[in-house]
């Protein structure tokens, strides 16, 4: 019940701030920002939870209510470890998104945090929904927010931006949608119940071709979202138009459920079609990763930049969860966290910039490190996250991808090392061509202000900490060895 | 014709009532106002009535009719479109000025037509229901005959029209010959005797075009665009909902009787005939500018949408159908009361730049455009997502995998003409149109308030569809 609390206060939120913007602008952003740490407080302190509960795999949250019983939908949420890490991700990142946007966003206020905090009730549903029409509402409703603040906020090319997110993300959904249903007349003929629960689909007998259409339907909306390289060319638009906190929630989160769709529902549902179609989905992680990072490199609008970079480390999300083994998937969920954390981090620093600077032309950039010394500290901290430095997130991330998915793919391991050195030539570049080399800018530009400071101070910490004692996460998401009969230590 | 029989055709009876009242009303010089709250109270009485003789049904009238759960739903739906359109009808013309007193009359009249064909059971009330409703229609059309394009799209509707119904007429003929009969069941029995022969399926190909016509569908779609522009805006969203339920519920009891589906071409046709609508319809409506012609082609899509729930054949085909056609009515509806609000007496708000900014200006109504536009579009937590769902799943389980991928991807293609609209109602550039003054400030706030409660039930029915769904199985069992 108290998850479906937690989503109801994001909605009830939205609606609120969206009508007292009329009368205060100001009194719209508390109630996000009071909404959004309301929940995560809520969030932190279903920790208790999870220790009182004895067997740390399992769902120590469920919770079932009647919904459309004549079709076997029924209002079903459950949380285990896994979805909990995540749903500390959104709201974290929802806060930080809730602060950017302060002085970000100076018209229909209400109207963008209303759309905030709906796809972040959308995101969270995703995270926490069992039942397979509900996931698919939660994985929309996060979809036609996140649109409206790209075309009514974002930047020059915003339209076409926004149609190409849409459209692309629509096109998987509804394949999904057509997968769903799939699996549901094909459990539903083997045992008589028409069912959408997650739980009941789990025990599924599927021919290996049915298997392997169905899915296949599941797998193109989880990589167009992800996204996996031949389906990545909505990801640069979108992040490079959309408003800071649009950029920080896409890649921080968006492409997360992406992730979260392949280990949830396609590894457990399929597991003989996932395994066979592994090498296939390997070979496109690695050829993401050495492709996202060539074109980073190559790129002159830094979000365009970030945003590929974003590519590149999705790879090894893909890589890690395809290679079946445990210490890749610890990876795996560390790297959603880690680039969740470094990416937002890295946007959100360009969202200062160009506040300043009114540009995103990494050409005319250069020379910031004289008048904004400690910005450029704190990007130094993460383009070394995102190079993926040990002491950071990130490296732990990398390396127990690789390490894992050496056992079985050597080749592909080391070619996919090679993008470990490629992110530090386009991170460093970035870097330099930022903060370092002649200045072209004679006007005098301000250095972070206080409400900056707390949202970088509080990501920075989170990364450092997570690159040093990344043991009660990798706990959390122990079990997920449990969910696939291949997954093993 | 015993008690329980002619009980049954009480609502009927009231609807033709209702055309012959307001004859009445009219020779009595009443005014607008009048007419309009009496037509409202008839087809009020219609309701009643249909509640009223539920526990009769179902009913046979043999040889013409049959009042059955289907045919009630069907009914119902029709008489709550005729409700709004009435209701929307008010302000649209008296803004106009012309005398609007006679449009009810016809209003009433091609509303009997369709309700009658949801009940016919024998080519002649089919025939007869078909033809009150194009009659009435065509004068409908152009019934502000001094506007732009308003003689020509009557012109086209007539002409057009006429034709199917030669077409429908030599169909009926043929199969007649074959047959020899005109009531379904008796049509079905001679067919299970003797199987079918190449007149028949001739025959049928003939009705088809016929059908294909009425429903806007590929190829015989022509007029849609033009008509749509054409008409008045009530008319137009008569047209939409109220014309093609009727004639979508005469196919459906039509294939019922006969099993259309057990013949494979017939199938084929269908097939071919949904896809070629799902792509052409979407495909057109994504250069349009003009509000009416991009409804006008995305109503050609839906109807090919539909036409997936009808393939299968089966109970929950039928079932997926009833529930689309409710979602598809209110949505349109709305879309439809938001055009006539924002229409002047000098102009139609048709043209796509009208809308710019309008969630800046009016916010209430754009609110109600946007979420029938998302339900158009099919996205959750409208009742277009639930509708398509519906039809999917009928598709899925009967594996007709080919409709069933075109109707995905035609309606990814048909996202972006319902958001190009909806980027317009956010656009930051306001146009300049001002707001007209409401000249009856009664009838302006209740078309308010009926938009918003069909926003709501948009909704409402996207979020909670069991009462809908399980209402419709009730009907549906009694037959």
């Amino acid at each position: 019940m108290i998850l479906i609390w937690m989503i109801c206060i994001l909605l009830a939120g939205g609606i609120l701030s969206w009508i007292a913007a009329r009368r205060s602008p100001l009194l719209a952003k508390w109630i996000a920002l009071l909404t959004v740490t309301a929940d995560l407080l809520i969030t932190c302190w279903l920790f208790s939870f999870y220790q009182a509960f004895p067997d740390k795999t399992s769902w120590y949250i469920n919770h079932q209510a009647n919904w459309i019983p004549a079709l076997g939908i029924s209002f079903h949420v459950a949380m285990d470890g896994f979805s909990h890490v995540l749903l500390l991700l959104t709201f974290f990142l929802g806060i930080l998104a809730v602060l950017c946007s302060w002085k970000e966003i100076k018209e229909k206020t209400g109207f963008y945090f209303f759309n905030l905090l709906w796809t972040l009730a959308g995101i969270s549903g995703v995270f926490i929904a069992m039942d397979m029409i509900l996931f698919y509402f939660c994985w929309e409703i996060m979809l036609i927010p996140m649109y409206f603040l790209i075309i009514l906020w974002g930047d020059a090319r915003r339209r076409y931006a926004g149609y190409k997110f849409f459209i692309f993300t629509q096109v998987g959904s509804l394949l999904m949608l057509l997968s769903i249903l799939a699996l549901y007349f094909v459990h539903g003929d083997q045992t008589g119940k028409y069912t959408f629960d997650y739980f009941s689909l789990l025990h599924t007998a599927m021919d290996a071709t049915v298997a392997k259409w169905i899915m296949l339907g599941f797998l193109i909306a989880f990589a167009i979202k992800l996204p996996v390289v031949p389906f990545h060319n909505w990801l640069p638009d979108a992040h490079g138009e959309a408003p800071t906190a649009g950029s920080l929630v896409l890649a921080g989160l968006l492409l997360k459920t992406g992730a979260y769709g392949i280990i949830r529902f396609v590894l457990p549902l399929f597991p003989e079609s996932a395994v066979a179609i592994a090498p296939v989905m390997i070979l496109f992680g690695v050829a993401g990763i050495i492709y996202g990072a060539l074109l980073a490199f190559s790129q002159t609008d830094l979000k365009r930049l970030i945003a590929y970079t974003s590519v590149s480390h999705m790879g090894f999300v893909l890589v890690g969860i395809f290679s079946f083994n445990n210490i890749a998937m610890q990876g795996v969920v560390m790297q959603i966290l880690t680039h969740g954390l470094s990416t937002g981090a890295l946007f959100v620093m360009a969202g200062m910039l160009k506040e300043r600077l009114h540009t995103r032309d990494i050409d005319r950039m250069g020379g910031m490190w004289t008048s904004m010394p400690a910005m450029g500290g704190i990007a130094i901290l993460f383009t070394m996250a995102s190079a993926g430095l040990p002491v950071l997130g990130n490296f732990i991330a990398e390396f127990f991808v690789l390490l894992g998915a050496f056992a079985n793919y050597p080749t592909f391991s080391i070619i996919a090392t090679l993008g470990l050195i490629l992110s530090a030539i386009y991170s460093l570049r970035m870097l330099q061509k930022v903060f370092m080399g002649q200045q072209h800018f004679t006007e005098p530009v301000k250095d972070i202000s206080a409400r900056e400071l707390v949202i970088m101070a509080a990501l920075s910490i989170s990364i450092v900490i997570l690159g040093l004692f990344p043991q009660p996460v990798i706990d959390t998401v122990q079990h997920l060895s449990t969910i696939h009969p291949l997954l093993h230590e | 014709m015993n008690e329980l029989q002619l009980s049954a055709l009480l609502p009927f009876m009231v609807l033709a009532m209702a055309s012959v009242v307001v004859i009445l009303l009219i020779a009595f010089r009443l005014s607008h106002t009048v007419i309009q709250v009496v037509g409202f109270l008839m087809m009020c009485l219609v309701v009643f009535a249909t509640w009223y003789v539920r526990g009769a049904l179902p009913q046979e009238i043999p040889p013409l009719f049959i009042v059955d759960g289907q045919a009630a739903v069907f009914t119902g739906l029709i008489i709550f479109s005729v409700l709004v359109i009435g209701l929307f009808s008010y302000i649209y013309f008296e803004e106009r000025e012309e005398n609007p007193k006679e449009y009810y009359i016809l209003l009433f009249l091609a509303t009997l037509g369709a309700a009658i064909l949801t009940i016919s059971q024998h080519f002649i009330s089919l025939f007869i229901g078909l033809e009150l409703l194009s009659v009435s229609l065509y004068a409908l059309i152009a019934y502000l005959r001094n506007r732009n394009n308003a003689v020509e799209a009557g012109m086209k509707y007539l002409v057009l029209a006429a034709m199917s119904s030669a077409f429908l007429l030599f169909g009926m003929a043929l199969i007649y010959m074959e047959t020899g009969s005109m009531k379904f069941s008796g049509i079905a029995e001679q067919l299970a005797k003797v199987g079918s022969t190449p007149l028949f399926l001739m025959g049928l190909g003939t009705i088809i075009v016929a059908i294909g016509f009425k429903l806007a569908l590929v190829p015989f779609h022509l007029w849609a665009a033009d008509v749509y522009q054409g008409s008045p805006s009530p008319v137009t969203a008569f047209i939409a909902t109220i014309s093609k339920i009727g004639t979508f519920a005469m196919l459906l009891r039509f294939a019922q009787s006969i099993h259309l589906q057990q013949y494979p071409l017939a199938v084929t046709i269908f097939s071919v005939i949904a896809i070629a609508s799902m792509i052409t319809g979407n495909i057109l409506a994504l250069q349009q500018r003009n509000l009416k012609r991009l409804l006008a082609y995305s109503s050609i899509a839906h109807f090919g949408y539909l036409l997936v729930a009808f393939l299968p054949g089966n109970d929950a085909g039928t079932e997926a159908a009833i529930f689309y056609l409710a979602a598809y009515s209110v949505t349109l509806l709305s879309a439809f009361g938001v055009i006539i609000l924002m229409s002047s007496r000098q102009h139609e708000a048709e043209e796509l730049h009208t809308y710019d900014g309008l969630m800046w200006k009016r916010p209430i109504i754009a609110t109600v455009l946007a979420i029938s536009l998302l339900s158009l579009a099919g996205i959750p937590l409208t009742a277009g997502f639930l509708a398509k769902f519906f039809i999917l799943s009928a598709g899925v389980h009967q594996a007709v995998w080919l409709p069933l991928i075109v109707l995905v991807l035609s309606s990814v293609i048909g996202l972006y003409y319902y958001l190009r609209v909806i980027n317009a109602l956010f656009s930051t550039t306001v146009s300049a149109e001002a707001i007209p003054k409401p000249v009856h400030p009664f009838f302006h706030i209740s078309t308010y308030i009926t938009l918003v409660i069909m926003a709501g039930l948009i909704c409402w029915l996207g979020i909670f569809p069991s009462l809908t769904l399980e209402g419709i199985r009730t009907f549906l069992l009694l037959h």
